[in-house]
């Protein structure tokens, strides 16, 4: 069953959208993210134009995050006051995001700007978390006595003035930190077409410190609107938000996303990271390999705006 | 519109076709449609085009998109990975590209014939917006036309064009589902003996048609609004998502 979309100007297997879409939201709700670093690529994979999957996929995330966010909300886990501090920063970020888009695209290098974020960040990230996963893994087999953590590990950060008191999280901590993780994870956000939750997430563990628990339901809250900033601008500047190719992909990663909750909570947060861990640094050697071995075909035409 | 359409292959005639050959030769076509329109389900489509010729002869069947500006990229290796480096823009390219005949093209007319009507895709006259390097157009020149081809929007295929009893023609014509709205030209020769005796014009259109052009016409002329009405709908499905699921 094939269905033809206005703004990708394609026509694309229902089915097989559906399935991609309930398998991503399935992973949004389970580990918190958007679902965007996968998405993104598969849908340029299946044809889609680069720039209309970007847009696209900020549409969809939002409606993903959202379900996501409301289902981690009624368990408690969302931290709204944190969640606010990073939103503020993420919509200058995404904002900002845009403008570097746009003009990467005039020079002809956003193709090669998006790889290689792609690359670095999911490298560096999903790295860390199976490291970390592998770690507590093997302490766990080998049954030795967890090192006591220290409650307040007390570094340079702490030392930042505008504090604030995240009762939620059972953090006293400088506003300034999510500010810049907000913003920072915006820029990224607009610019690779993602939602950023997995750059997110990990920064909210390691270097907020907060809880697991409620990471990924405050995650997922600030990207509700930070996803939907990049749609509205991307609407504005290139008419490349396809809303019925959205809406499909949206009905199907609504209910992924629900199942992927209930499965989520189950797990332990250790696995939980390992196997995101797993997922993130698979994304990213396969767009590193892309990167590396020849093309089949090595020219291609300009992405051309919406027209 | 008729005596327009008669008047245009006029037109052509003295351009492309020797004087002497135009008196002597009539050719009849007609398209089972001059609109073809993008709803929901389109996957493509086929025109049955069909005529009749009044003596010997091959006929070619050419179908013309819209023309716009592309820009073509080709990509080089830099400190090991692949990244686009030069680019080149062409003024004028059709969009698409279709030909029809009913044998293979060499066998029907000279190459210098064929390239100075434009028939088949290596032929076209691509031109680049900037002149001053030849050989860097050149090769991007075949760059654009594979790349084309890849798509399925510039294809040549000989014998798809049958002619019954050397006086009925008729050419299933095949419109891919990523074919680029727009106004399209379809003209069709009728060759004798490596010569272009007859030709006829006729115009078709390619248009979004119901959700479609409501979506699209909506995401270019109020696109503020567009931008809001897919937030609120992604919030309200996410919402509602949420409200179904919800265990009690």
């Amino acid at each position: 069953m094939d269905l033809y979309f206005p703004i990708a100007e394609m026509s694309i297997n229902v089915l097989l959208l559906l399935a991609l879409g309930g398998g991503v939201g399935m992973l949004s709700g389970m580990f918190g993210v958007g679902g965007g670093f996968l998405m993104t690529p598969l849908l340029i994979f299946i044809g889609v134009p680069p720039a209309v999957a970007v847009g696209t996929e900020a549409n969809q995330v939002v409606a993903a995050s959202v379900s996501g966010a409301l289902a981690h909300w009624r368990r408690g886990n969302v931290d709204f006051k944190m969640g606010f501090i990073l939103l503020i920063g993420g919509f200058f970020g995404s904002s900002f995001g845009v403008w570097i888009f746009t003009k990467l695209r005039a020079l002809g290098y956003i193709d090669i700007v998006i790889s290689l974020c792609f690359v670095t960040f999911l490298g560096i990230v999903g790295g860390l978390m199976v490291a970390e996963g592998a770690r507590s893994w093997l302490r766990s087999r080998s049954s030795k006595p967890t090192p006591k953590k220290k409650l307040h590990q007390h570094t340079w950060m702490h030392g930042l003035p505008f504090k604030m008191r995240f009762r939620r999280s059972k953090l006293y901590i400088s506003a300034l930190l999510p500010l810049s993780i907000g913003i920072f994870v915006g820029i990224l956000s607009a610019i690779m077409g993602v939602g950023g939750g997995f750059i997110m997430v990990p920064a909210m563990i390691y270097l907020l410190g907060m809880p697991t628990s409620v990471v990924v339901g405050t995650s997922l809250f600030q990207i509700i609107f930070v996803t939907a900033n990049v749609t509205f601008l991307q609407s504005v500047n290139n008419q490349t938000v396809d809303v019925l190719l959205a809406l499909v992909l949206v009905i199907s990663s609504v209910i992924g996303a629900q199942f992927g909750t209930a499965f989520g909570s189950k797990l332990k947060s250790e696995q939980l990271r390992a196997l995101l861990g797993i997922l993130v640094l698979a994304v990213g050697c396969k767009v590193g390999f892309d990167l590396i071995v020849t093309p089949a075909h090595l020219f291609s035409f300009a992405v051309s705006g919406g027209h | 519109m008729k005596t327009i359409k008669q008047l245009l292959c006029l037109c052509f005639l003295t351009i492309f076709v020797p004087a002497h050959a135009v008196a002597s030769s009539s050719l009849v076509v007609d398209l089972s449609s001059n609109q073809i329109e993008i709803t929901t389900d389109f996957t493509g489509t086929n025109l049955l085009l069909f005529g009749a010729i009044d003596r010997k002869g091959d006929v070619v069947v050419v179908v013309r998109g819209p023309l716009r500006q592309e820009v073509v990229r080709r990509k080089e290796r830099v400190a090991g990975i692949w990244i686009n480096r030069a680019a080149v823009t062409f003024a004028d390219v059709p969009g698409y590209n279709f030909v029809a005949s009913s044998r293979p093209l060499d066998q029907i007319a000279s190459e210098e014939t064929l390239r100075r009507l434009q028939i088949g895709s290596e032929r076209l006259r691509l031109q680049p917006v900037d002149l001053s390097n030849k050989d860097l157009a050149s090769s991007f020149r075949n760059g654009l036309i594979d790349l084309k081809k890849r798509k399925a929007l510039y294809s040549d295929l000989p014998g798809i064009v049958s002619i019954r009893s050397e006086k009925l023609f008729r050419a299933d014509l095949k419109f891919p589902s990523n074919v680029p709205t727009g106004s399209y030209t379809a003209e069709i020769y009728h060759f004798n003996a490596g010569k272009a005796v007859s030709v006829s014009r006729t115009n078709l259109s390619v248009q979004k048609a119901g959700v479609e052009a409501a979506i699209y016409n909506y995401a270019h002329d109020h696109s503020a609004l567009y931008g809001i009405v897919a937030i609120l709908i992604a919030l309200f499905a996410g919402w509602l998502g949420g409200v179904v699921f919800r265990k009690a």
